[in-house]
């Protein structure tokens, strides 16, 4: 294993200590390794209906990269590939409420929502009213009858910045809950890896894959949805992805998208826009336009090599919270 | 959990995202601190400060469920433990992480670990067997119940995921659960020779 790292413990620690120093006119650390979340610098917005979200640390830019104006006020980074305990998450709730309650954005991850529901319940006992929404895009998971459900993936970043936009506007916590939650209804996503990645405290890759296998289908740690297929071109790859996105969602001609084309960290951007091509071109082969784009490394999962295709169906509210400003360190627009 | 650290990351790469060894021993190694540093009455007492100390260090799906285990044990705990007060005390937890995880047997989960483990707990306690033999057989039917998640279709959990790949390899959390209880075996066994 050869990383950019001191101490595989201090890897969290370590990382967020750099990113609030380097974003400091964004966003505060707790500074309390026990209760370790991230923060608007300006503390929570009175009257707003304060977002926090949080998961298992490695999939940088998310969540801390989308703290900020229009988006997060807090975000709770777990261990590595590992989701927050309850303490952080009703820390981050508590320093996010400005008297109008708090939205947790959970991906559906067994230990996301475990942690998460514990939480709102301790919060609740310090007075801040919770809601919850679980984001689960992830058409790769087909039945959720003999599995955990639908992963929550890079569709995740999308519910963050329109229920965001949503709160910044004033809406009171049913209404951004409500927002959250049909974001969520119109937006799948899947992925590949073309590589497996190495958690720094496990030292070595956290799945094999031999030299000419991909894995398609895959979560946010590269644990697997669909099959193992031998490497293709990225045509091929791309149609597999969009075909069981757009499927899902059945795509329909005059739909109006936003198109997602997310890096897991090791793919160079000229793949992301090659995938970002085909999957354009086939979602425009069904009529559908797509309104708004986004490629680059938004839900990463350390060093792996893929991709994942993510589309949201929009409406003219979902178009316009999707404008609206947002100021954080991974997404800026408008203000 | 720290000998066994990397056998359960090995297990974990396998089906899951490789954290489990990590986190658990993480978690046991606060809570061997906890249990240095702070006064304990009661069994119940004992068991709570695992709970808590497990929920706040572990994360993932583990925390909150051992964590669940282990309040609801030191809940059922009463001041000695007989072999009747064993099988309480694994019910308990098998009911917390139940009621939590909401995985049935045979999912391919710590509950495959926990529920023989009750059973034979109690199946001592029913045969006028000893507190320390309830929780030799309960660590024993632990260890088989985890060999036996081997040829099980995972239905809960990350594993789940692998559907059909899941089946050939054994479930970590089941592993953890038949090391917790064998360890918990080997100091009833300590404590008798006194």
């Amino acid at each position: 294993m050869k990383k950019l790292i001191n101490d595989p413990q201090a890897v969290v620690a370590e990382s967020v200590e750099g990113f609030v120093a380097a974003h400091a006119d964004l966003v505060v650390s707790s500074g309390d390794e026990e209760k370790l979340f991230v923060s608007r610098a300006g503390g929570a917005v009175s009257g707003k209906v304060g977002l926090v979200s949080g998961g298992g640390s490695g999939h940088e830019p998310l969540h801390a990269g989308f703290v900020g104006l229009g988006m997060l006020d807090a975000a709770v980074p777990g261990a590595v590939f590992t989701s927050p305990t309850p303490d952080p998450i009703v820390a981050a709730t508590v320093a996010a409420d400005g008297g109008a309650g708090v939205l947790h954005i959970v991906k559906n991850y067994t230990g996301d929502v475990l942690n998460f529901e514990t939480a709102a319940e301790l919060a609740e006992l310090e007075d801040v009213t919770v809601t919850s929404v679980i984001v689960d895009d992830d058409v790769a998971v087909q039945d959720s009858l003999y599995t955990a459900g639908r992963r929550g993936v890079a569709g995740t970043v999308l519910v963050e910045k329109i229920a965001g936009a949503a709160a910044e506007r004033g809406d009171d916590l049913e209404a951004v809950a409500a927002i959250a939650t049909r974001v969520n209804e119109n937006v799948r996503s899947m992925g590949v890896a073309l590589t497996a990645c190495t958690v720094p405290h496990a030292g070595k890759p956290s799945f094999d894959l031999a030299e000419d296998e991909i894995e398609i289908g895959i979560g946010i740690h590269g644990e697997p949805g669909r099959e193992r297929i031998p490497a293709a071109s990225a045509d091929e790859i791309t149609e597999r992805l969009l075909t069981a996105v757009a499927d899902d969602l059945q795509v329909a001609s005059g739909d109006r998208l936003v198109l997602l084309v997310n890096g897991m960290g090791g793919t160079p951007a000229s793949e992301l826009y090659i995938v970002y091509r085909q999957a354009r071109a086939l979602l425009e082969q069904r009529g559908a336009s797509v309104e708004r784009s986004l490629v680059g490394n938004y839900v990463t999962s350390l060093e792996m090599q893929g991709a994942s295709v993510t589309v949201l169906r929009l409406d003219d509210e979902l178009l316009s919270l999707y404008d609206a400003p947002v100021h954080t360190a991974a997404l800026r627009w408008g203000a | 959990m720290r000998q066994n650290r990397m056998a359960l990351i090995d297990l974990d790469r396998a089906i899951g995202d490789g954290d489990h060894g990590e986190n658990m021993d993480r978690g046991f190694t606060a809570v061997l601190g906890k249990l240095q540093s702070t006064e304990t009455e009661t069994i119940g007492d004992v068991l709570a400060l695992v709970a808590k100390t497990l929920m706040s260090t572990v994360g993932g799906a583990a925390g909150p469920l051992y964590g669940t285990a282990y309040l609801r044990a030191s809940k059922a705990a009463g001041t000695t433990l007989d072999a009747a007060g064993v099988a309480d005390v694994l019910e308990a937890a098998l009911g917390g992480i139940v009621a939590r995880g909401k995985a049935d047997r045979e999912d391919k989960t710590m509950v495959d670990a926990w529920g023989p483990a009750s059973e034979a707990a109690r199946d001592v306690a029913r045969a006028g067997g000893s507190g320390v033999e309830a929780v030799q057989a309960a660590a024993e039917a632990a260890q088989a119940g985890a060999v036996a998640t081997e040829p099980l279709t995972a239905r809960k959990g990350r594993a789940s995921y692998l559907g059909a790949r899941s089946v050939g390899h054994r479930d970590p959390g089941a592993q953890s659960t038949a090391l917790l209880l064998d360890a918990a075996a080997a100091a009833a066994r300590e404590g008798e020779r006194g």
